[in-house]
């Protein structure tokens, strides 16, 4: 659609949605355009198409790379809930200051005229 | 607006059955207000509570005066955190919004120093900081918790380490842009409101609050909750 007057108008129409600052592309939209990038790299590079040839330990280093870096993603996420959940704050003292508290409003609610 | 100087609070509670925790949240906003010296305001909006939340409202604003406790209630349909919110702000004259839940209420004050300190446009509580914490969770609870987390800071990097959290403060302004943008449900739409606020721009400043649990009812999280959460999770990273 025409964003209006802030897209040149020599610009084709399509590509007026990509300009314009309302339509910031999604999170989806950034992990597939990553993905694609590194894929086609790594493919390029890997797999070996005829006229780009790295020599071959390279290629065979570079083969198994996204398998690789999925499970390094996988440890780095266990580790870091791990982390996370180990060092939860338990929140002793704020407990027992709303224990006081809750003490005091009832009995001051009740004074000032609180049925409850 | 509110002059120059003279910042009014407009608290937001949304209640569905706070029989027991609605007057011990307005008597800890109240004293927290008065000690600080800040104008405020309560607004209560109730979806027509059967356990007689309504009559607790209406005797705290004997208590506390009708310009401080204001009772609304909605008997609409689809009772949203949305719809709630729209309500409220409605009626709110503060220029500052502050949106929580009915059954926490912790260091109310912290807040408003955070946002005098760095001008924020929304000052968001997270558990997950600072000495932020939780009281009462298992193990369980908190895994789900820290999982979920790290789910959503991996999908949406939203800039801020608590999307769920309960407790934020918005400038009435900016409440309003956001409203108007978000269409979520349910705490999905707290997720939405604090990733489309990054989208715009907004300064969001973040202090570290203690979650203690409910004091009375229940905590809801079963395997539906994280269903759903699931589902909103993966929609706000397909649509922002």
């Amino acid at each position: 659609s025409v964003r209006g007057p802030r897209v040149a108008p020599v610009l084709p129409l399509r590509f007026s949605r990509a300009i314009s600052p309302q339509a910031a592309m999604t999170k989806l939209g950034q992990w597939l355009c990553g993905l694609a990038l590194l894929g086609s790299a790594w493919a390029a590079l890997a797999l070996a198409p005829p006229g780009l040839r790295l020599p071959a330990p390279y290629r065979e280093a570079l083969l198994p790379l996204p398998v690789y870096l999925l499970v390094a993603f996988g440890c780095y996420s266990l580790a870091t809930v791990g982390y996370r959940l180990a060092t939860f704050n338990d929140c002793e003292e704020a407990a027992a200051e709303l224990r006081e508290h809750i003490k005091a409003a009832r009995a001051d609610l009740r004074r000032r005229g609180l049925r409850l | 607006m509110a002059a120059h100087g003279a910042d009014k609070f407009s608290v937001l509670l949304p209640t569905y059955n706070e029989r027991d925790n609605l007057p011990l949240v307005v008597w800890l906003l109240a004293r927290t207000f008065q000690e600080s010296g800040n104008n405020f305001e309560i607004i209560i909006i109730d979806d027509g509570s059967p356990d007689g939340t309504e009559e607790i409202a209406k005797q705290l604003e004997k208590i506390y005066g009708s310009d401080k406790i204001v009772m609304r209630e909605i008997i609409s349909v689809p009772f949203s955190s949305g719809t709630a919110y729209i309500h409220g702000m409605k009626h709110a004259t503060g220029n500052f919004i502050v949106i929580m839940d009915a059954d926490l209420s912790h260091h109310v004050s912290l807040y408003f120093i955070k946002q005098k300190e760095g001008n924020f446009d929304i000052v968001s509580g997270t558990r997950y900081k600072g000495n932020g914490g939780v009281h009462g969770w298992d193990l369980k609870r908190k895994l789900i918790s820290r999982g979920a987390n790290f789910l959503t800071q991996v999908l949406l990097r939203p800039g801020a380490s608590d999307l769920t959290g309960s407790f934020r403060l918005y400038r009435k302004e900016v409440l309003q842009k956001l409203m108007e943008k978000c269409v979520s449900k349910g705490y999905v739409f707290q997720m939405e409101m604090i990733v489309r606020a990054r989208q715009l721009g907004y300064t969001i400043g973040e202090v570290p609050i203690s979650f203690v649990d409910r004091v009375y009812g229940e905590s809801k999280l079963g395997g539906n909750e994280i269903v759903s959460f699931l589902k909103g999770l993966l929609t706000l990273f397909a649509t922002t």
